[in-house]
């Protein structure tokens, strides 16, 4: 029951992600091939407004609403974080959609995406398991 | 009303409200905006598995499956029950591109050519749905985030290796739309 609040939060990124074509394959080549500003605008205005309330809650002391200190843990970097920003790359241009959208493509109807989903699971799950044998 | 739920969403109208994701699920929990970390829990819930990548509370982590549920609900109620009438306002640049691609079809989000069911057992259905879901998979943990965990959430914090991330997301992008998608669409 507590976790119902995400599923409506989970509900209105659904939406947004929507309205604003970031799931569409079409938006995500006319991003890479520089021919609209829509995608850069987004990820741009998404980061200010991100990080502008992230500097405000630590700015005014605002506590989660289980009066916590809020707090995003600093990712670590690896070698990973060059190799596997590049293969993610070359993923989120060929199906036209990063882990986000793809799951609101699924329910906006491209329900071949589901297939598209389990590959990504079963990357996660290669990965999972070849982990030690990868450089980091 | 219903024209406004409909019709898509400018960028400084979306843009702004995606960036309101990293406030409010701090404030409700504390909780990291990420989305890939969601398909690691699948796997530490579904798959067996004796790799200590997957060994670990995966229950205390259920709110981000619950988002991810969440997602696919409001993807409905955006793209099924709200459905933008048009096609996506797409540049006149991208058309041609797509033309030069042999893409004829640009209604709705995905080229219809390409991303179909039976499409799926040829080279280019596999490639795009197949390969591209394995990378995005196999990527997004190895790099330990994905747009929304780096590129929005990790920036948020104003982390240089999240900028890293992001560049190598675009890097990666680029080296594929324009060096190998025309070769597989040839």
């Amino acid at each position: 029951m507590q976790n119902i609040k995400f599923f409506i939060v989970g509900i209105a990124f659904g939406f947004v992600a929507i309205k604003a074509e970031i799931g569409s394959w079409f938006r995500i080549q006319e991003m890479f091939h520089f021919q609209s500003f829509h995608m850069y605008g987004i990820i741009c205005s998404a980061i200010a407004v991100g990080a502008t309330s992230y500097w405000l809650m630590k700015k005014l002391n605002i506590k989660t609403s289980e009066g916590e200190t809020p707090h995003i843990v600093p990712k670590v970097f690896t070698k990973g974080t060059v190799i596997g920003g590049l293969l993610f790359g070359m993923g989120w241009a060929l199906t036209g959609a990063c882990p986000g959208p793809m799951y609101a493509m699924i329910g906006g109807g491209l329900t071949v995406m589901v297939i598209g989903l389990f590959s990504a699971i079963l990357g996660t799950y290669v990965y999972g398991n070849l982990k030690d044998k990868l450089p980091h | 009303m219903n024209n406004f739920l409909s019709s898509p969403w400018p960028w400084y109208i979306s843009g702004p409200l995606i960036g309101l994701m990293v406030p409010l699920l701090l404030w409700l929990g504390n909780k990291p905006f990420g989305i890939s970390s969601s398909l690691r829990h699948i796997c530490a819930a579904c798959l067996p598995s004796k790799a200590k990548f997957f060994d670990y509370a995966w229950k205390k982590q259920s709110w981000n499956i619950v988002l991810v549920l969440g997602i696919v609900v409001g993807g409905f109620l955006g793209g099924v029950v709200f459905k933008n009438p048009e096609d996506v306002d797409l540049s006149e640049n991208l058309k041609q591109t797509m033309s030069q691609l042999g893409l004829s079809d640009l209604s709705g989000f995905h080229p219809q050519e390409i991303f179909n069911w039976q499409s799926l057992l040829t080279a280019r259905g596999f490639l795009f749905v197949i390969l591209g879901g394995f990378m995005v998979g196999f990527g997004t943990r190895y790099a330990d985030g994905c747009t929304s965990g780096h590129a929005i959430l990790g920036m948020s914090a104003l982390n240089w290796v999240s900028l890293v991330a992001t560049v190598c997301f675009f890097i990666g992008g680029l080296i594929m739309t324009h060096l190998l998608i025309p070769l597989i669409l040839k």
